[in-house]
């Protein structure tokens, strides 16, 4: 098999595993809807600056969500010793790591949708820009996604996964939070010039997250 | 290094210590416009220069763990010591500049690129911290590689940091009020044996945190040899 | 050409040594049965072999891999079959199957083959979660026998399973020897054993105390790879 068919492999058997359990779906997704909800008392509608702030608590809903989404990721090769089957497999470490990571990301572009709508919706805000608010979305989920997994196998096998990661993860998602809002601002301003610049810095990034990933992620593995 | 060489290092770092504090405190003149603070400087750009030398030491002696020809037990110990040493240059860096900042400013706080930049690494390395901290079968190739995912992010916060706040078009106030000349000759005397003398203590630093990491590892291999009489002490007995 | 040779291993859970010191030696075409009581080391000495146990001290190979180095060339060419089953709650039987045989690299019906031959069949929509014990048993050793392997490790691969379940696994082990085959396997029933003709490695506190043969048999000799 090539790396590509492993990695597909591998991201269909995670999809699969969520098309039956549906834990992503019936949880995070709500999850995340919930944190809009909880910008919104906090910051008060009439105040007016939900609109300003929208893509900046759009994107920090979607981080907090992933937490949960590469918690998920782990935890189904937590049970019945599937990580040692993963190892065992004979499956490359980076197929494994694209596959996972292609799952996450998946199931955070369907959360992305609903979020989505739920800001146009609860934060009145215009719908405009949609080019670049679908391609920096893609690539900053993606990079979200990298990160999530790299991460996330780093402290698999620890008693403290759960708020390990976290500490491990949000930091280094600075950058990509920082160009996805700052994507999203401009492009829902039409202001479609810097818009692209700020995509395409997290499209470097992006493809540096990957790099790193598919680097380490087998070593990580054999560790965790 | 031989025990004698150490204690050669730590008198070298308390002599340039004890320089720094004399041509800092008391030699160098005020600043015409900050007066007094600006002796803040003369620590606060030593600890950020320690905090970015300490993640770059703790990035290679990791890669040299992680190369088989040159892996040994002390490149992990080193780069626990120089990320343990950088995290606190850190704190400090942002302490001191936050201080530098109210005075300069009025604020605690700018989100100007290098303290963001600085600010953002402390958590990343309090996280890499966290993680040693676990330890396990297997440690040394996860901290090492943990160690390395971290120094990338670097240049790629800086970057992102840097141009956010270029587009935003706010670095000319700082250019304005918070930047300072240090032209006068003493200044830069004092600035510059604050860095040697934080370098220094930086390696000594590490050499002696290294020692106990050894020292540690050493006595974990004792204990580990009890454990091994014992257990086949009961397959004899 | 030893398939397994190990020496001196010692090995860690957390700060227990494990195993404290380990001597072993399998030669192709070998059945070996490790004896010995609860917490002897018997499951981490099969998991040392497999790779996913990492040596702390002494020498460890395994197909001419030096383990030390390299803990992951060498499973494409093994079978690993331990407490647990590997598997995926919420996917059914003939899904885990699939995947680990896919993922193996084995051709897709060596997954349906293995799945009839330890009779899964009937099994093939329930999902994992909704497994007995003996049937998730017979799930390990089929997902084992999906792949194409030269070694065969089976930590306790009686228990749990019925005197039919039995007598399938041993036959099955026998024709797996028979074709060249390496069988490393772990026990407390030394009836099965005997049945199996396999050699005897004792481990008690983490060494082995002493190897012998269970019965005379006719040892599968011609196996050479």
């Amino acid at each position: 098999m090539t790396l590509v068919e492993e990695a597909v492999l591998v991201a269909a058997k995670d999809l699969r595993i969520e098309a039956h359990a549906r834990v992503v779906m019936t949880q995070v997704l709500p999850f995340g809807v919930v944190v809009l909800l909880l910008f919104a008392f906090a910051l008060d509608p009439d105040r007016g600056v939900l609109p300003v702030v929208a893509p900046g608590l759009f994107w920090v809903a979607v981080l907090l969500s992933s937490l949960l989404a590469v918690s998920r990721s782990f935890a189904i090769e937590a049970d019945h010793g599937a990580r040692d089957g993963l190892r065992l497999s004979g499956l490359d470490g980076a197929a494994i790591f694209l596959g996972k990571a292609a799952a996450i990301a998946v199931q955070l572009l369907v959360l992305e949708v609903v979020l989505l709508i739920g800001v146009f919706v609860l934060y009145d805000v215009d719908p405009r820009g949609l080019a670049v608010l679908v391609v920096a979305g893609v690539l900053a989920t993606t990079a979200i996604a990298a990160l999530g997994v790299t991460y996330g196998v780093l402290a698999a096998g620890m008693r403290v996964r759960e708020t390990l990661v976290p500490l491990l993860v949000l930091p280094i998602t600075m950058p990509v939070l920082l160009g996805a809002t700052r994507a999203f601002e401009f492009a829902l301003a039409d202001d479609l010039g810097p818009a692209w610049r700020w995509t395409s810095l997290i499209a470097m990034i992006t493809t540096v997250t990957i790099t790193l990933g598919v680097l380490s992620f087998e070593s990580l593995l054999e560790e965790a | 290094m031989t025990p004698a060489r150490q204690r050669a290092l730590g008198v070298a770092t308390l002599l340039a210590l004890g320089a720094f504090a004399v041509l800092a405190l008391l030699i160098s003149p005020k600043d015409s416009r900050h007066g007094d603070a600006v002796r803040l400087l003369y620590v606060h750009a030593p600890t950020a220069w320690t905090a970015y030398l300490a993640y770059v030491v703790a990035a290679i002696a990791s890669a040299m763990w992680l190369w088989p020809r040159t892996r040994r037990p002390s490149w992990d110990h080193l780069a626990g010591a120089a990320a343990e040493f950088g995290v606190l240059s850190t704190g400090l860096t942002l302490f001191l500049g936050s201080v530098w900042a109210k005075e300069s400013w009025g604020t605690w706080w700018q989100w100007e690129a290098r303290l963001t930049t600085t600010a953002v690494l402390f958590f990343v390395y309090l996280g890499y911290l966290a993680l040693r901290r676990l330890g396990g079968p297997g440690a040394e190739r996860r901290n090492a590689i943990a160690a390395l995912l971290a120094v990338v992010q670097v240049p790629i916060v800086h970057f992102s940091v840097t141009w956010w706040r270029s587009i935003h078009q706010e670095g000319s106030v700082f250019n304005q009020r918070g930047e300072v000349e240090i032209n006068d000759a003493t200044m830069q005397w004092a600035l510059w044996s604050g860095v040697i003398a934080f370098t220094l203590l930086f390696l000594w630093c590490c050499l002696l945190r290294m020692r106990t990491l050894e020292l540690e590892s050493s006595a974990a291999e004792t204990a580990l040899d009890a454990a091994i009489r014992e257990r086949v002490g009961t397959v004899n007995a | 050409m030893p398939v397994v040779s190990i020496r001196q291993a010692v090995c860690l859970l957390g700060r227990f040594p494990a195993l404290a010191g380990v001597d072993l030696e399998v030669d192709a075409g070998e059945i070996v049965w490790l004896a010995g009581p609860n917490g002897a080391g018997k499951t981490t000495l099969l998991r040392l072999i497999a790779g996913l146990q990492p040596l702390h001290r002494g020498t460890a190979t395994v197909f001419d891999f030096d383990l030390e180095r390299d803990r992951r060339s060498h499973r494409r060419r093994l079978a690993f079959v331990g407490h647990e089953t590997f598997a995926y709650d919420d996917l059914s039987v003939a899904e885990n199957l699939d995947f680990a045989a896919r993922a193996a690299g084995s051709a897709p019906d060596r997954a349906v083959e293995a799945r009839r031959r330890f009779g899964l069949d009937p099994l093939a929509a329930v999902r994992h979660a909704g497994l007995s014990a003996g049937q998730r048993r017979r799930l390990a050793l089929a997902t084992a026998f999906a792949r194409d392997a030269e070694l065969l490790l089976l930590d306790e691969p009686h228990a749990g399973l019925d005197a039919d379940g039995r007598a399938l696994l041993d036959d099955t082990l026998r024709a797996f020897v028979a074709n060249g085959g390496t069988v490393v396997f772990s026990s407390h029933e030394s009836d099965r054993a005997t049945l199996l003709g396999a050699r005897e490695v004792r481990i008690v506190g983490g060494v082995v105390v002493g190897a012998e043969r269970v019965a005379p048999t006719e040892r599968v000799t011609e196996a050479s790879r």
